[in-house]
């Protein structure tokens, strides 16, 4: 990573932390695991509760659904990291080609019409950096409820956090084995 | 007693605890300087430029970003708490607009005596 602390200036308890992970998982550490050790006190404790509440808490959305839009936030931010880490998470929950579809033409993806005008929403709020009412009415419109486009967007907030953080500190992009291990532990045990 | 709180007050609650954190706990990085990171306004060069492209574009940051504000004297640990505010500001701004627009939206519906969905 572009800060030598976030590659080296990790706790004695943290680094065996990180050697034991290498050693059992025979996988390296993404670097977005170890972004949350690095003084967990000014970012990562709180990042994490916020993101694992956001993905894994309470919704009407599954778990599979907040998967597909982190790597659709994710794929509109062109970041790199979190779409290799969210294609596989949500491939792996969702099953099928929905997700490849979703990613490489969202208007004629097989997904039902609530969750594509979710992520149209989230992508122009992306893009652009804000939305109107209007779009927020094609989306209720759609039969989504005001709650599931509040738990939308706090799973835009988490992504568009992660995504710069990834791209500004040059996050390492894993090879396919390592996203699908990753993706199997982030179904297992979620971000906490 | 977190039964209590909504679900989606949990969210928000969550995103404005690291907010809260990041722009007025303790750090490295002076607090005023943290909030400038967040806003992405006020800040001399060259903080401005890695602190701009963190927030607008931010696949364009460089290890050339880093370098100018390292010269410029700034410690390993208040870049990585300026980033940080730099993220979570910019991300901030686009949830607070969703849920803005989000709120517009549903208030007028309930004024038209339409649906309300939440």
């Amino acid at each position: 990573m572009r800060l030598d602390v976030l590659n080296r200036g990790y706790t004695p308890s943290t680094k065996l932390l990180f050697a034991l992970i290498r050693l059992m998982s025979r996988h390296p550490v993404p670097d977005a695991a170890k972004l949350v050790f690095y003084r967990p006190d000014f970012y990562g404790s709180r990042a994490k509760e916020f993101t694992h509440e956001a993905m894994r808490g309470p919704s009407a959305w599954s778990v599979g659904d907040r998967e597909l839009m982190a790597a659709y936030v994710s794929r509109t931010n062109d970041s790199a990291f979190c779409i290799g880490a969210h294609t596989a998470t949500a491939t792996q929950a969702l099953d099928g080609p929905k997700v490849a579809a979703v990613l490489a033409d969202l208007e004629t993806a097989p997904v039902g019409d609530g969750l594509r005008a979710t992520l149209r929403m989230l992508g122009k709020l992306t893009r652009e950096g804000t939305v109107s009412a209007q779009d927020m009415r094609h989306v209720l419109s759609a039969g989504v409820t005001r709650q599931q486009v509040e738990d939308a967007l706090a799973v835009c907030a988490a992504f568009n956090t992660t995504n710069r953080l990834a791209d500004a500190f040059g996050f390492d992009v894993l090879s396919p084995e390592d996203f699908e291990a990753g993706a199997k532990y982030l179904l297992k045990r979620g971000y906490r | 007693m977190t039964e209590d709180v909504p679900t989606e007050d949990k969210k928000r609650a969550a995103y404005r605890a690291l907010e809260d954190r990041i722009l007025h706990g303790d750090g490295k990085a002076a607090a005023e300087q943290r909030g400038r990171a967040f806003s992405n306004a006020g800040l001399a060069p060259p903080l401005d430029g890695l602190v701009g492209k963190v927030a607008t574009s931010p696949t364009q940051v460089t290890d050339a970003d880093f370098a100018a504000a390292r010269a410029a004297g700034f410690s390993e640990d208040e870049l990585f708490e300026l980033v940080v505010c730099a993220a979570v500001g910019e991300s901030a701004r686009r949830y607070d607009a969703g849920l803005a627009a989000l709120a517009d939206a549903a208030d007028a519906a309930d004024a038209a005596g339409g649906e309300d969905g939440g």
